[in-house]
């Protein structure tokens, strides 16, 4: 049982704790990202995100998939945020549950780590003295 | 061929727009519209990295286009 969404509203960690949560897990692991207020010493004013919403949506559906058949997985939940972020709201929320800790832990990681590198959603930090893509150049 | 580009986070401040219409010739593969793109917008030869997706899957190089693909133009992502 997956859910998958991308929201341009602010994420609810508690909705998908309770999306997730199940008599036949024993452990509910959550990984929420938040926007930090700096980067390199340079302090940050704000984020925007930005998706290729469709693919956005059908790459995180793999990466879940994926995760199922790696981890004993009950029900996996993976909210994304998109537009204006101000300092410490949460970006990303990946809710997972399994019937041992381990495997909980260990699919939150593997599913963030994979969102990261795969789904197409793009951040530019906002500064004092400009605006960058993240990542954008080497 | 007809094609549609869609631009995304720092490429589409490079194209200047989020969709382009483009006319390629028949045959035209991945790789050829990366080498069409570069000529015109050079600043994505600059990017880290630069992928395609076509119908919102990621494409390989060799992948020939089909009339009214919809391509989109993937820099570094950088979701989370």
């Amino acid at each position: 049982m997956l859910e998958i969404k991308l929201l341009d509203s602010p994420l609810d960690v508690q909705h998908c704790i309770g999306f997730v949560s199940t008599g036949s897990a024993g452990a509910i692991d959550v990984f929420i990202g938040t926007v930090r207020n700096h980067t390199k010493g340079k302090p940050v004013l704000r984020l925007e995100y930005e998706a290729y919403e469709p693919m956005a949506i059908a790459e995180m559906r793999k990466i879940a998939e994926q995760a199922k058949t790696k981890f004993p997985i009950e029900k996996i939940a993976i909210h994304h945020r998109t537009g204006t972020l101000d300092i410490g709201d949460a970006a990303v929320v990946i809710a997972v549950s399994t019937p041992h800790r381990q495997a909980a832990f260990g699919a939150c990681q593997f599913i963030i780590d994979t969102l990261k590198e795969t789904v197409p959603i793009w951040k530019k930090e906002f500064f004092e003295d400009g605006e960058v893509w993240v990542a954008a150049h080497p | 061929m007809k094609i549609t580009i869609l631009s995304f986070g720092i490429a589409k401040d490079i194209t200047g727009q989020r969709f382009l219409d483009w006319e390629i010739g028949d045959g035209v593969n991945v790789a050829g519209l990366r080498a069409l793109l570069a000529e015109r917008f050079p600043r994505l030869s600059a990017l880290a990295s630069l992928r395609f997706a076509v119908n919102s899957e990621y494409a390989r190089e060799d992948l020939a286009l089909q009339e009214n693909d919809e391509v989109a133009l993937i820099p570094p992502v950088s979701g989370g």
